[in-house]
């Protein structure tokens, strides 16, 4: 499903389908008060289609909503991280781990890599040697 | 027609984040506990994804232009550079954190509970810090 939406999306319109450069684009637009028409519409209407995607998911297979006591604080700081570290990055799992390799770009490889021994080794570490996640 | 096209797509990509449960922190920090109680599950959700990519992406791109645009909006950067590895890692440290990178949590707006909106204030944030940092650079 995720790779054949990215699939298409190259195909017709030609775009990444990278999650936080869509958004990101988004958002500069919008700050920098650049309107243009097509460049910030396709970026909200993709953003709106993740959201229905997962109403739709749900209201039509009746799982259960993944509802989990996460820590707000670990939101928070996780949350930061995630927008500086994709921003310098230029990507995150869909750009660099779906498109990326799918391009087979060494950058968006070694970005993948990165991000995936980071992630393990930080879930080591918070999880099983400070016991806080 | 674009955007009626991204607006699709964007649905196709949000089906497939909650059906595979990318949506779910639990999963994903499971996942990443490789050393720990590892669940492997999302190893099939990215390695399908990239299987897809990589086989219809060859001959996507040998097309001149894509169907319904001038041309690929592609990016234009090939080294592999400080700046790159940097957010990468930092990257992958907050996705542990929290378990949600930017595609589920927008998703997770679905699921109207407001606690995402945390999250994502905070990587908004960071993401334009960073757009503020790399000025600077």
């Amino acid at each position: 499903m995720i790779g054949t939406s990215a699939v298409i999306l190259l195909w017709l319109p030609g775009r990444i389908a990278g999650v936080c450069g869509i958004a990101y684009g988004a958002m500069s637009r919008i700050s920098g008060g650049n309107f243009d028409k097509e460049e910030l519409s396709w970026r909200l209407t993709f953003l709106l289609g993740l959201i229905l995607g997962a109403a739709i998911f749900h209201l039509v297979s009746g799982a259960e909503i993944p509802i989990r006591d996460i820590n707000l604080i670990a939101l928070a700081t996780g949350g930061l991280l995630v927008g500086l570290g994709t921003k310098l990055g230029s990507g995150c799992t869909s750009g660099h781990g779906v498109v990326g390799i799918g391009r087979l770009s060494v950058r968006s490889i070694v970005a993948t890599m990165t991000f995936m021994i980071a992630g393990i080794t930080s879930m080591f570490v918070f999880r099983h040697v400070l016991g806080l996640i | 027609m674009v955007a009626f096209i991204s607006l699709v797509c964007g649905t196709l990509f949000g089906i497939g984040l909650a059906a595979s449960g990318m949506t779910d922190p639990a999963k994903v920090q499971g996942f990443l506990d490789v050393f720990g109680h590892w669940d492997p599950s999302l190893v099939f959700v990215m390695g399908g994804a990239v299987t897809v990519t990589l086989l219809s992406f060859r001959f996507v791109l040998t097309l001149q232009k894509p169907v319904f645009a001038d041309s690929f909006h592609l990016p234009e950067a090939t080294k592999v550079d400080a700046r790159l590895l940097v957010g990468a890692v930092l990257f992958g440290i907050g996705w542990a954190i929290a378990g949600f990178c930017p595609g589920p949590a927008i998703a997770s707006i679905a699921y109207l509970n407001p606690d995402i909106g945390i999250f994502l204030v905070a990587m908004f944030g960071g993401a334009y810090l960073g757009q503020i940092l790399l000025k600077k650079v």
